[in-house]
């Protein structure tokens, strides 16, 4: 589930608001979003990869929330680690031209 | 029906006018509404999340049932699934979705879908979509082809003209606190299938909306016994990705290997073993060039487990099965002609939403033919409603056809998250769903009518509620369908296995209809047409 909105790189931008399917963010006047609606969240990453500011952290655990340290995700390097690995970043080449599916189809 | 709830449709915040309205901007949704307008119609979507990130194939991605049109090659895909789906699908229909599909993947190239080239030959390879990639570049075409997108607006009921058809829906614009109205030539249902909440990934938001509404006003479903796809993740996590776990190992508490647990046919064994104790996967079957493979492909795949610090290849982790129910089922809305059109004159459906037995009988749609099915009865759909719209004369009052949640019945409210949970615990259960058997399909079947009619007695939903109101009442609908159907189906075919009746009869070689929601009726179909080796 959703567990981190990071207060130092967000920008406010309400991307994720407008993104998120299930509706977990709030907007807030002349702030950073808040996760409002926690239990809404369905594990689904989206926001992390529309995040331009890799501001957001998906924990991977879906039915129950855990505590994150926002230090020790950055030093793992896991903050924006959906977005590059999507290939979504500036400099980023889209993950889709490296699609292997084909090779593991042929061997399913 | 709506006879006996019709409203008069309220005034709304937002009040439009469209030949069509597409409710769901998934795949099936998308390619409606870019077919719709293609033929110049004006088209409103509405989706419950945002039409880009919602549904059960952006976060995924899919594997894609693309052929060439070579008939060796037709032929055998075509057969490959033909017993698994207990010889329920149409050859005749499994060839046009082939044919569109190869032409929606080739136009989704021409507009610039990033496909991967083959080292050797550099030609384009077009079996798989990334999700993310795929339903961002599906808003844009919609967008550039004049679709008007509401997003955050869940549909709650659906409007019907005076002549009994289907003229529009009304909703509620979640991030606004205002409601919606859409008044319309005709409707496509492109509102996925239903998941049961159970958090697999991107099926939060699948909770079979689009199927009460539709049945609302009469619409009658055709297979929704086969509705108990269960994918494999690990226990933590939402990420049901299971054609993986064919390189996988599974063990039990103690390290042993379970005999016969495999991802596909074997994966009724890890249910068994489930209602045990825990089970165990590891994925060491997979050499090197796989586990390169898989990393380029499905990055979302390894996310739980990088975060979680586990290497799949070489750790053991805890597995599950969640329930994807009619999402990589096969049951939905029942389709009557080439164009998707339903039982109800006016309404579409497309995707996950309406049924997929014609393609892949009753195993899963899942692992390609659900991605071929999105894009060509989405496609469908959208040109049949367009074309629906601009033969109908606009006039007339519109009632408003919703039910439970909506309209007084005169009793209490009910409460959205008891009622929620209540059908979980009919639909999770693999003693209920997964195998199936008369008596506890009918001691379930009591439960969920008795929920039905305290939903049907209540007062209308508050705003902050009546969206979760009306998903409660959905699943129930749903899974009161799935269970009449899978008694009525006295059988094992497909994925639908009663425990007492463990072989096929071959006259029931045949489609089971269902519809109602008072009171729930079933029956079987026709005889189906022989299939291409049988007749040549
Ligand atoms: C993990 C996973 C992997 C999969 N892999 C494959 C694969 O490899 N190959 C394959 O063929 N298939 C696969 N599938 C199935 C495939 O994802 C679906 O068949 C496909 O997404 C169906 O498209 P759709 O547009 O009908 O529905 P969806 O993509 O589910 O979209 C439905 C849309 O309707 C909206 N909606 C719901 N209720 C309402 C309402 N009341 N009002 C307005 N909008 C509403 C939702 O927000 C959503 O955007 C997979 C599914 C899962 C869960
Ligand atoms: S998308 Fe990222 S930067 Fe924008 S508001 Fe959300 S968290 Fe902040
Ligand atoms: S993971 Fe998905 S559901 Fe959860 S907050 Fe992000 S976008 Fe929303």
């Amino acid at each position: 589930m959703i567990e981190l909105v990071s207060e130092e790189r967000c920008t406010g931008c309400n991307i994720c608001v407008a993104i998120c399917p299930t509706n977990v963010f709030d907007a807030v006047p002349a702030s950073i979003p808040t996760i409002a609606r926690q239990s809404d969240c369905q594990t689904c990453f989206m926001c992390e990869a529309y995040c331009p500011e890799d501001a957001l952290y998906v924990a991977p655990d879906a039915d129950e929330t855990v505590a994150v340290d926002e230090p020790r995700l950055v030093a793992r390097d896991l903050l924006g680690s959906y977005r590059s690995a999507l290939g979504w970043t500036k400099t980023g080449r889209p993950r889709a031209l490296s699609d292997a599916m084909h090779k593991l189809v042929k061997s399913f | 029906m709506a006879q006996d709830t019709g409203r008069s449709s309220p005034s709304a915040a937002v009040e439009l006018d469209a030949d069509v309205l597409v409710l769901g901007g998934g795949p099936a949704g998308a390619w409606a509404a870019v077919a719709a307008a293609r033929a110049g119609a004006t088209v409103v979507l509405a989706d419950k999340g945002f039409c880009g990130t919602s549904g059960a194939t952006a976060p995924s991605g899919t594997s894609v049932w693309y052929v060439p049109p070579d008939e060796t090659r037709r032929r055998a895909a075509i057969e490959s699934r033909r017993a698994l789906g207990g010889h329920l699908a149409d050859d005749r229909w499994s060839r046009r979705v082939l044919d569109a599909t190869f032409d929606g993947m080739n136009e989704l190239a021409e507009r610039g879908y990033p496909f991967p080239r083959d080292e050797e030959t550099g030609s384009s390879i077009r079996v798989s979509l990334q999700g993310p990639e795929y339903m961002r570049l599906m808003r844009k075409l919609a967008k550039s082809a004049g679709v008007r997108i509401l997003d955050h607006s869940p549909a709650l009921e659906l409007l019907v003209g005076p002549d009994g058809a289907a003229a529009g829906a009304r909703g509620v614009r979640r991030q606004k606190g205002d409601d919606w109205t859409v008044r319309a030539g005709a409707v496509v249902i492109a509102t996925g299938g239903c998941a049961f909440l159970s958090r697999a990934l991107g099926t939060n938001v699948l909770t079979g909306d689009g199927h009460l509404m539709a049945a609302e006003i009469g619409a009658e479903f055709s297979g929704m016994e086969f509705s108990n796809a269960y994918g494999l993740s690990p226990a933590f996590s939402s990420v049901t990705k299971s054609a993986f776990y064919k390189w996988a190992t599974f063990t039990d508490e103690a390290g042993d290997a379970i005999p016969g647990a495999a991802s596909q046919g074997g994966r009724s064994v890890i249910a068994r073993a489930l209602e045990k104790g825990p089970v165990f996967g590891r994925l060491d079957k997979a050499d090197e060039s796989i586990r390169r493979a898989m990393r380029a492909s499905q990055p979302n795949f390894f996310l739980p487990f990088d975060r979680r610090g586990l290497d799949p290849f070489n750790d053991r982790f805890a597995i599950t099965l969640r329930l994807e129910g009619t999402v990589r089922g096969t049951g939905g809305l029942r389709i009557v002609d080439d164009s998707c059109a339903t039982t109800v004159p006016g309404l579409y459906a497309a995707g996950d939403a309406a049924t997929r037995e014609l393609i892949c009988g009753g195993f899963t749609g899942g692992g390609s033919h659900n991605a071929a099915w999105a894009i060509s009865s989405g496609r469908w759909a959208g040109a049949g409603a367009a074309e629906f719209s601009r033969g109908r004369a606009r006039a007339g009052d519109l009632q408003a056809a919703g039910g439970a949640a909506l309209a007084d019945g005169g009793g209490a409210a009910f409460d959205p998250a008891a009622a929620i949970h209540a059908v979980q615990a009919q639909t999770f259960s693999f003693q209920t769903n997964y195998f199936r058997h008369p008596d506890r399909l009918t001691l379930a079947l009591e439960r969920l009518d008795e929920q039905w009619r305290t939903m049907r007695r209540g007062v209308p939903a508050s705003r902050e509620d009546v969206v979760r109101a009306r998903e409660a009442a959905a699943m129930t609908a749903v899974a009161r369908w799935m269970y009449r159907s899978g008694l009525a189906r006295d059988e094992t075919r497909g994925m639908h296995r009663r425990e007492d009746r463990p072989g096929t009869d071959e006259s029931l070689r045949r489609h089971l209809f269902t519809s109602g929601l008072d009171e729930v009726q079933t029956r079987f179909g026709g005889a189906l047409a022989q299939t291409e080796e049988v007749a040549a």
